[in-house]
């Protein structure tokens, strides 16, 4: 291994933040810190997602004074995983908080926030 | 291996490491402030990889809002559960 | 113990999986097609120079308006699940901060609002957006909540801000329907000068209240995270 590219970095972090979420979400048993879990694999999928669009040497695709547009083709990033990845935090701070939401009433009406208590739901 | 090279391993393996704390300490509150700068140092890769979009949103979003609506979620958590031992 | 070792199976089995993936990953030299169509097009057909907003809010601007309904959807979940019953209970008054931080948050407010819609209105033109300017605004209502414990939002004036912004939405995308090639189409106004404030048809307008209807939501999801504290 000669040289190391970036995306290549980043991608295996992203994986690797990804099981330790899930690890998370699977041993622990406060709900809260399952939602931790969560927002980190939520993270690590962004990260991977962000990690696909790299191009070798690329800069941020805004075609400005900067960036000419006749070889804007092969100096930009990919933009589409960006718009993909820039909506999908904004709908996982949407999901996070109505698990939390969900959280704080399980607590108001069990006083407990352990998942083990909350067995009357499975089947 | 170059200087920014160096510097992606460096923020990457501040991730894993605040990921790590994140799911391994014992005190609700430090778990989520351990999640909250593994979305930090998260942005940071986003501007390495051109992305400043997604950075300004994951800085904003991921470490701000997130970990502000943990920390009220805990808040509430305990505030009910201290009013039952009283 | 054998439920723990079943978990470490199952992630150990997951990263066998990842670690093909990055073995067989290598870092793309050139745009795939759909990109390099956007990247080369782009400027042209929609006259954006951020062509991440030129995604979000033209090419894919039907997921985006399909992504404001789920946010939409997710703080009427909020509201539902915290909005009554369990935070009517009085706490007593919360410790108040101290006179500097709340004479600082009082000038620090309108900055820091005025600085969320500076980010949405020029989306098109630099990094930053509708949702980025929505969370900065959001931002600065949690400032306020944490320097002045017993301040209230005006609900009735965020509902208002948010419905209109995303009925208004709505109908600029029709305009485009009307006006030029399709749902959504920004060509519904003209492009106007490349890179000027102006210009890019419908998308600052688009990016403006997309900015409003986040800011007016995730204000109110972290007020009602917050409760009568």
């Amino acid at each position: 291994m000669t040289e190391l590219p970036l995306s290549t970095i980043t991608l295996s972090t992203g994986f690797g933040l990804m099981l330790i979420g899930m690890w998370g979400m699977l041993v622990r048993k406060n709900i809260i810190r399952m939602i931790v879990g969560f927002s980190l694999i939520d993270t690590g999928i962004h990260m991977i997602m962000v990690s696909l669009g790299y191009i070798r040497g690329g800069t941020a695709p805004i075609i400005d004074g900067s960036v000419d547009r006749a070889t804007a083709l092969t100096r930009v990033v990919d933009p589409i995983p960006s718009a993909l990845v820039l909506t999908a935090i904004v709908i996982g701070l949407g999901i996070t908080a109505v698990m939390l939401a969900y959280a704080v009433q399980i607590h108001t009406h069990k006083e407990t926030l352990s998942i083990e208590d909350c067995s009357d739901s499975k089947w | 291996m170059d200087a920014m090279t160096l510097l992606t391993l460096l923020i990457c393996a501040g991730i894993l490491f605040g990921a790590i704390s994140a799911v391994s300490m014992g005190n609700v509150v430090s778990a989520v402030i351990a999640a909250g700068l593994t979305s930090l140092f998260a942005a940071v890769t986003y501007v390495i990889l051109s992305a400043p979009d997604v950075a300004m949103t994951e800085a904003s979003i991921g470490s701000g809002l997130s970990t502000a609506i943990f920390l009220y979620a805990i808040n509430r958590t305990r505030r009910q559960e201290r009013e039952k031992n009283d | 113990m054998a439920k723990r070792l079943l978990i470490i199976l199952t992630l150990f089995l997951l990263a066998l999986m990842f670690w093909d993936v990055v073995a067989s990953y290598s870092e793309k030299q050139q745009l795939a097609p759909v990109a390099a169509h956007y990247v080369g097009q782009g400027p042209d057909e929609l006259g954006a120079p951020n062509l991440v907003t030129a995604v979000v809010v033209a090419y894919r601007g039907l997921d985006t308006l399909g992504e404001v309904t789920v946010l939409f959807l997710a703080a009427l979940a909020v509201g539902l699940l915290l909005g009554t019953g369990a935070s009517e209970r009085n706490t007593g008054p919360a410790n108040p901060a101290s006179e500097i931080v709340e004479t600082a948050v009082e000038y620090l407010f309108p900055i820091a609002l005025l600085f969320g819609v500076y980010i949405f209105i020029n989306g098109h033109l630099s990094p930053g957006g509708g949702f980025q300017g929505g969370a900065v605004i959001a931002s600065a209502s949690l400032l306020l909540f944490l320097a002045l414990p017993g301040v209230r939002l005006r609900h009735a004036l965020l509902s208002a801000i948010e419905s209109l912004s995303g009925f208004s939405y709505v109908l600029v995308g029709l305009l485009g329907l009307v006006l030029a090639g399709g749902f959504l189409d920004n060509r519904a106004l003209p492009l106007g000068d490349y890179g000027a404030l102006f210009s890019a048809g419908t998308i600052p307008i688009i990016y403006t209240l997309i900015g409003l209807k986040v800011g007016a939501e995730l204000s109110v999801v972290v007020e009602r995270f917050r409760g009568n504290a």
